[in-house]
């Protein structure tokens, strides 16, 4: 509609108003109690960084974070290259087999709980011994599945007569992939790796169920989860607001590299 | 392609067709397996007790996709009504918040339903002096808990085919002679259906698996399939009947999708483009 | 001759969007049962004069009657005026009898009633055969005629049809303003069309109005328009026109290499005034073999066959352009011409129109 009343203009704004609040109220609560000096959520008792600082001192929230960051690095390493290949795969040869996309599309919408659990009857069937290597090798599962898909959106536009023309030119397979395919899916590739990241580092269940017995394997999200459970400690709130800097930070230059997973 | 899909073969198919085998073995007696045939797991399912609870899931995760829905919808509305240039800020920062850390996202509940949490500062601002309100711990906080984790997405998948209706259909109901109501509910809502089935199967989807919500927020008191399956694998030990519960939440899941593929279907060639990303 | 009776009337209507003016003080009269096309180029504010006679805009200023009540501020709802969507807008959704009768149920009229006429107007538009199929199942054609029966079923005081042929390929544009003309004739009902194609308001238009930038420049039938255009964007934007550029004198235009073209000179132009001399390429004679007040030699450039007539490009010392000369192929078989040729161009004083530059 061209022109709106002005009370149908305002009865949306206030809708939006109302939404947004709902959205980012408890989040900027956490984030103003992180800095709170009495750390309790029943009054405000001045400005500090206290609860930062003592998350410095925390030796096991500082090795669960090594571990994340391990789990994290190792486990999109492995997915963007996987599921770049894949992608491209998929795309060039263009056989959409119902099969091969409930393949690809499963691992983004068993519930975790699934996933886990089966994994968790997997490793210990073949008595492997769980820790870092066994998350890592199920968070390559989701993640490379999320890659492949951003891979597989952009490559959906791409012009496969420059890879021909490319060839046409004398090029070498690996030399056009190099010089032609790589360069115009690079953001692709580069915002899906670092939407893998994220999903990694956030990812509570899997991790939970496959990281085995012991401390050692402990990550992040089981770190809080732990705590959370314990009670509410003002340390948590710091620890929260620096993990949700981190992801949003990464999830925001994912967007910008690749306008339109997100906001398609 | 093939070390990808060799992957997700191993570490996917492999251990899912697991799952599904140890469904019908029997409990060992001190735990473990043991490996006979049977189906008394899938008949556990349907004990009055785990069916409850599973309609109980059911019932949460239901409310919570109605809820979202129409928050969903009104929000998604609300931005595809706004100035072009400022839609894609506003879709922006209503995902920005799905991309946090959901533990945190759910801890971030307790703190404001927590006796002491900010709800009930509020309350006490407004003069109210007799108990704190017990608002966590509740199906309630569950609810609240599914709904704000998912909202984003249901306000993703709606905004998708709000933003693509031509605005001249609204145009032309208007100009047959329709109200402003009529033309909301006979033309652009039936044309935005397939965004609202695929925000609510998502959300319906996570919350009926959910384990986080209800552990965090339910307090262990509201149990639902997810927390079901959790303990029989790391409490009771009863990895079959646990096996067994999971594909039936999977089964749950096929169900759904498979409705709402139907339904998209029939909705004609025309609508079903509008289904949005699902990538979640 | 009595004077047909006024349907609707522009009133002073002005329309601005921010800084932009839209539209600006357009006054014009729609005769009942006539069909009359606003014509401009894109942005001449056509389309939204045409949106607040549907009801999608409200003027800031001026009036719109209808039978002589002011509907400027009637939502679209609520007015017996019917618009068809440049886009057709037809619902996606709904078959082609749904779409059809969605305006007759927003009138609560009986289910047997709505029936009946939707009935009606789908044998009228030669949609019987369609009527339970989806608009994604129909051709352009088709779309159009399913646009046009929902708007005339509800038998609107005045239909408006916003660029109703700009979708369609050129043949088929062709038989559809026929058509067009025809269902007018048949429903009796007054058409007000938009469009950018001068050609498609010539042929259609029982009177047109040509506009500019948001100003009305010219309103009348279109062989008025044609043969005496207001300025000279008009001469220009209809039809085609060869212009020699020079100054104002008392009986023509001294061309810049210092020929004269003689014809009638406006009041308004003052001698020496910069001014234009124009004529239509088919008022031009070839080798003319009587008398003509204007005469000129020039080079063929080019040649193009248009079916029963040849156009010339013709290279002369009058203006950088080549003259623009239609010839029937009768004359151009009785002597033929070919690129390169020196070739001699008469026309009468008569023919000739003198615009301020």
């Amino acid at each position: 509609m061209a022109e709106r009343s002005p009370g149908t203009r305002r009865t949306l704004w206030f809708v939006l108003s109302l939404v947004f609040a709902f959205l980012y109220i408890p989040i900027a609560v956490l984030v103003a109690l992180s800095f709170n000096e009495g750390g309790l959520p029943t009054a405000w008792s001045g400005f500090s960084l206290k609860w930062y600082a003592s998350l410095a001192g925390n030796s096991a929230i500082l090795s669960a974070a090594l571990n994340t960051l391990i789990v994290a690095l190792v486990s999109t390493a492995i997915a963007t290259l996987l599921g770049t290949l894949l992608a491209i795969g998929i795309e060039m040869r263009r056989q959409y087999g119902k099969a091969l996309e409930a393949l690809i599309f499963a691992p983004m919408i068993i519930p975790d709980i699934v996933l886990a659990i089966a994994l968790l009857s997997f490793f210990s069937m073949l008595n492997l011994t769980m820790g870092l290597h066994t998350i890592i090798l199920a968070h390559v599962v989701f993640n490379l599945a999320f890659v492949c898909s951003v891979v597989r959106a952009r490559l959906k536009s791409f012009d496969w007569s420059i890879v021909e023309a490319s060839a046409d030119l004398g090029a070498s397979a690996l030399t056009t992939f190099r010089r032609v395919t790589l360069p115009v899916i690079a953001p692709a590739v580069i915002a899906g790796a670092l939407l893998a990241f994220t999903l990694s580092v956030d990812e509570f269940i899997i991790a939970f169920f496959t990281a085995g017995a012991g401390r050692a394997s402990t990550t992040l999200p089981m770190q809080i989860y732990a705590m959370i459970r314990f009670g509410i400690t003002p340390e948590i709130n710091a620890l929260a607001t620096i993990v949700m800097a981190v992801s949003i930070t990464a999830l925001t230059l994912s967007q910008r590299l690749n306008r339109g997973i997100i906001g398609q | 392609m093939a070390p990808a899909l060799a992957w997700l073969a191993a570490l996917m198919v492999v251990p899912c067709a697991l799952v599904l085998a140890l469904a019908f073995f029997r409990r060992g007696i001190y735990g473990g397996i043991e490996y006979t045939f049977t189906l008394e797991n899938f008949g556990l399912v349907f004990d009055p007790l785990y069916a409850g609870i599973f309609l109980n899931s059911a019932r949460i995760a239901g409310t919570a996709t109605l809820i979202a829905v129409v928050i969903g919808y009104a929000a998604a509305y609300a931005i595809s009504a706004a100035p072009r240039r400022w839609q894609p800020v506003f879709l922006f920062f209503a995902v920005l918040p799905f991309w946090s850390n959901y533990l945190i996202r759910t801890y971030a509940w307790i703190v404001l339903l927590n006796r002491e949490g900010l709800i009930t500062q509020l309350l006490r601002w407004f003069g109210y002096t007799g108990e704190p309100p017990s608002m966590l711990y509740t199906e309630g906080a569950v609810i609240a808990g599914l709904v704000y984790n998912y909202l984003p997405f249901v306000i993703l998948a709606c905004y998708a085919p709000l933003s693509r209706l031509n605005p001249e259909l609204a145009e032309a109901s208007r100009d047959l002679g329709a109200s402003a109501a009529t033309t909301f509910r006979r033309v652009v809502l039936p044309l935005t259906v397939p965004g609202i089935a695929a925000g609510a199967v998502f959300v319906f989807v996570l919350s009926i698996g959910n384990f986080v919500t209800p552990a965090l927020l339910g307090g262990g008191r509201f149990q639902m399939i997810g927390n079901l399956v959790y303990d029989q694998f790391l409490t009771a030990n009863d990895w079959p009947f646990g096996a067994a519960l999971a594909m039936a939440l999977i089964a749950i899941m096929l169900l759904v999708l498979t409705a709402q593929a139907l339904a998209a279907n029939r909705a004609s060639g025309h609508v079903t483009q509008a289904g949005g990303n699902t990538d979640g | 001759m009595s004077e047909p009776r006024t349907l609707l009337a522009i009133d002073h209507v002005s329309k601005n969007f921010g800084r932009v003016t839209a539209v600006d003080g357009i006054s014009l009269d729609i005769r009942e049962n006539e069909f009359f096309a606003l014509l401009g180029p894109s942005g001449c504010g056509k389309t939204t004069l045409l949106r607040m006679l549907a009801g999608f805009e409200t003027p800031n200023d001026g009036r719109i009657l209808l039978d002589g009540r002011d509907i400027a501020k009637t939502p679209p709802n609520k007015r017996p005026v019917n618009l068809m969507f440049q886009s057709y807008a037809l619902f996606p959704h709904m078959s082609v009898r749904a779409n059809v009768s969605y305006g007759l149920e927003m009138e609560r009229l009986p289910a047997a009633e709505i029936r009946s006429r939707v009935d009606a107007i789908l044998a009228t538009t030669e949609l019987v055969p369609f009527a339970d199929r989806k608009p994604e199942q129909l051709s352009g054609g088709q779309k159009q005629r399913v646009a046009l029966a929902r708007a005339l079923v509800k038998r609107p005081r005045l239909l408006l049809l916003d660029e109703p042929l700009g979708a369609l390929d050129k043949k088929l544009r062709g038989a559809m303003q026929l058509e067009l003309k025809r269902l007018q004739h048949e429903v009796g009902i007054t058409f007000v069309i938009v469009t950018h194609d001068q050609e498609e308001s010539l042929v259609m238009a029982d009177r047109m109005a040509v506009l500019k930038d948001g100003r009305l420049l010219q309103c009348d039938t279109p062989h008025a328009i044609y043969e005496h255009p207001a300025d000279r964007f008009v001469a220009d934007f209809i039809g085609v026109m060869n212009f020699v550029p020079g100054q104002a004198a008392a009986d023509g235009v001294v061309a810049t290499n210092g020929a004269r073209i003689s014809g009638k000179v406006p009041a308004t132009l003052s001698p020496g005034a910069s001014a234009v001399a124009s004529v239509r390429p088919e008022r031009i004679r070839l080798f003319p073999s009587v008398e003509t007040a204007n005469r000129i030699t020039g080079t063929v450039d080019a040649l193009a066959y248009h079916g029963l007539d040849l156009q010339l490009h013709v290279r002369t010392p009058l203006s950088p352009k080549p003259f623009l000369v239609r010839v029937t192929a009768d004359a151009a078989d009785r002597r033929p011409v070919s690129s390169g040729d020196q070739v001699e161009l008469g026309w009468d004083a008569a023919d000739v129109r003198i615009f301020a530059e």
